[in-house]
């Protein structure tokens, strides 16, 4: 792990990997999509409204995968002070907070048909609307204590651990509390749902999940950019006070 | 170097507690909203546990297969919503999402009048986590069951 603490060796490895993820990833996505749109089966009750799973799952799939990789990022943070973690979370706040409002977005406009409704304030649709509600505050969080300068990771990687608590939550919603949302048609060996519809689902998932690793290389590879520039316009300054 | 290792359990120790007491925490409150936080009554809940009539509740169940009735005057239906240990007839006038039909899950918005039938305002189908193609829907009798069960 602290292989990577050398950001050099990090950029080398992640400016070989962004484009290899990204267009993977695009051409994954796209296929998928297609699928979705053309290729799978009506369903039997819902009909054609089913197709806006292969958006909505992988969107649910990364708004809580992007924020248990904060948790990881933030204990790292914590713990072994590892230079990259903070850039990490930072890093990966936004495109998570991106998925969880497509998660929002198109899990109301399939449950207006679905379920008759565009919005009920169920466990599940609550908490991932608290989930939405985490990630803008991370985000503003981290942006202000990077303004701080150095030392001041160590709020936003507390607020990334503390929000970790609602993920199980947002998981066993359906679980602990009867709810109008269903409860999870794939676990552990056992899927509820026909092939036709499974395969389209996890191939859009590793899609877009490879997207979003792309996008959080670049956005890390950004970041530290922007810091070298900034300590270089610094030191430039120096000098020109020096003279 | 053995100070830095040092300072480096402390602070993963110091971590690890935190957030064994924050998921403690965590827990305790979602077990506490275990009732309040529902999202609807059960059939078997409301039979046993009836809350007084004309407050707003949401009863929760499986549309009981050959119960639903259209009266004369073409816009009030009738049906039964039932879980394995309740069945509780519920009244609705109004336009139904097109998922409601005999035999899958329904939540109805309404209240419970003194006369035991509940008296719904507003009608949402709930699916189950079975996505099956339209050629595929004649399940098995032991499917359907399956189905119920989980309604719950």
């Amino acid at each position: 792990m602290h292989g990577f603490a050398n950001p050099a060796r990090f950029l080398r490895l992640a400016r070989v990997l962004t484009g290899p993820l990204l267009f993977t990833g695009i051409g994954l996505t796209l296929a998928a999509l297609a699928w979705g749109l053309f290729g799978a089966p009506a369903e039997r009750l819902q009909g054609d409204s089913v197709r806006i799973l292969f958006v909505h799952v992988p969107a649910a799939w990364l708004g809580m995968g992007g924020w248990t990789a904060i948790a990881i990022a933030s204990l790292a943070e914590l713990v072994w002070r590892h230079p990259l973690a903070a850039i990490a979370a930072r890093a990966i706040a936004l495109p998570g907070a991106f998925f969880a409002l497509l998660c929002l977005v198109t899990g109301s406009l399939w449950g207006r048909p679905a379920w008759g409704t565009w919005w009920v304030w169920d466990g599940r649709l609550t908490s991932m609307l608290v989930l939405f509600f985490l990630y803008c505050a991370f985000i503003a969080l981290a942006d202000a204590a990077n303004r701080d300068g150095e030392g001041g990771s160590r709020v936003p990687a507390i607020f990334g651990l503390v929000g970790a608590v609602n993920i199980p939550i947002i998981h066993f919603s359906v679980l602990w509390w009867n709810s109008l949302h269903q409860p999870p048609s794939i676990t552990v060996g056992k899927s509820e749902m026909a092939p036709a519809f499974l395969y389209g689902l996890l191939a859009a998932t590793i899609g877009f999940s490879l997207i979003f690793g792309a996008v959080v290389l670049m956005r890390m590879r950004t970041i530290l950019a922007n810091a070298q520039a900034e300590a270089r316009l610094r030191r430039r300054a120096m000098e020109a006070l020096d003279d | 170097m053995s100070g830095a290792i040092k300072a480096k359990h402390q602070r993963l120790v110091l971590v690890v507690i935190a957030l064994v007491a924050l998921i403690g925490a965590g827990l305790l409150a979602a077990w506490s909203l275990r009732s309040q936080a529902s999202f609807f009554y059960l059939p078997s809940e409301m039979v046993a546990n009836p809350p007084e009539p004309d407050r707003p509740v949401r009863l929760g169940g499986m549309v009981e297969a050959g119960s639903l009735k259209t009266d004369a005057d073409g816009v009030t239906i009738r049906f039964v919503l039932w879980d394995d240990k309740g069945r509780v007839p519920v009244e609705f006038k109004g336009i139904v999402p097109d998922l409601f039909q005999e035999g899958s899950g329904a939540v109805a918005e309404g209240k419970r009048r003194a006369d035991g039938t509940f008296v719904a305002d507003n009608l949402l189908a709930k699916h189950d986590e079975k996505y099956v193609p339209r050629e595929m829907k004649n399940m098995t009798a032991d499917q359907a069951r399956q189905v119920v069960e989980q309604t719950k």
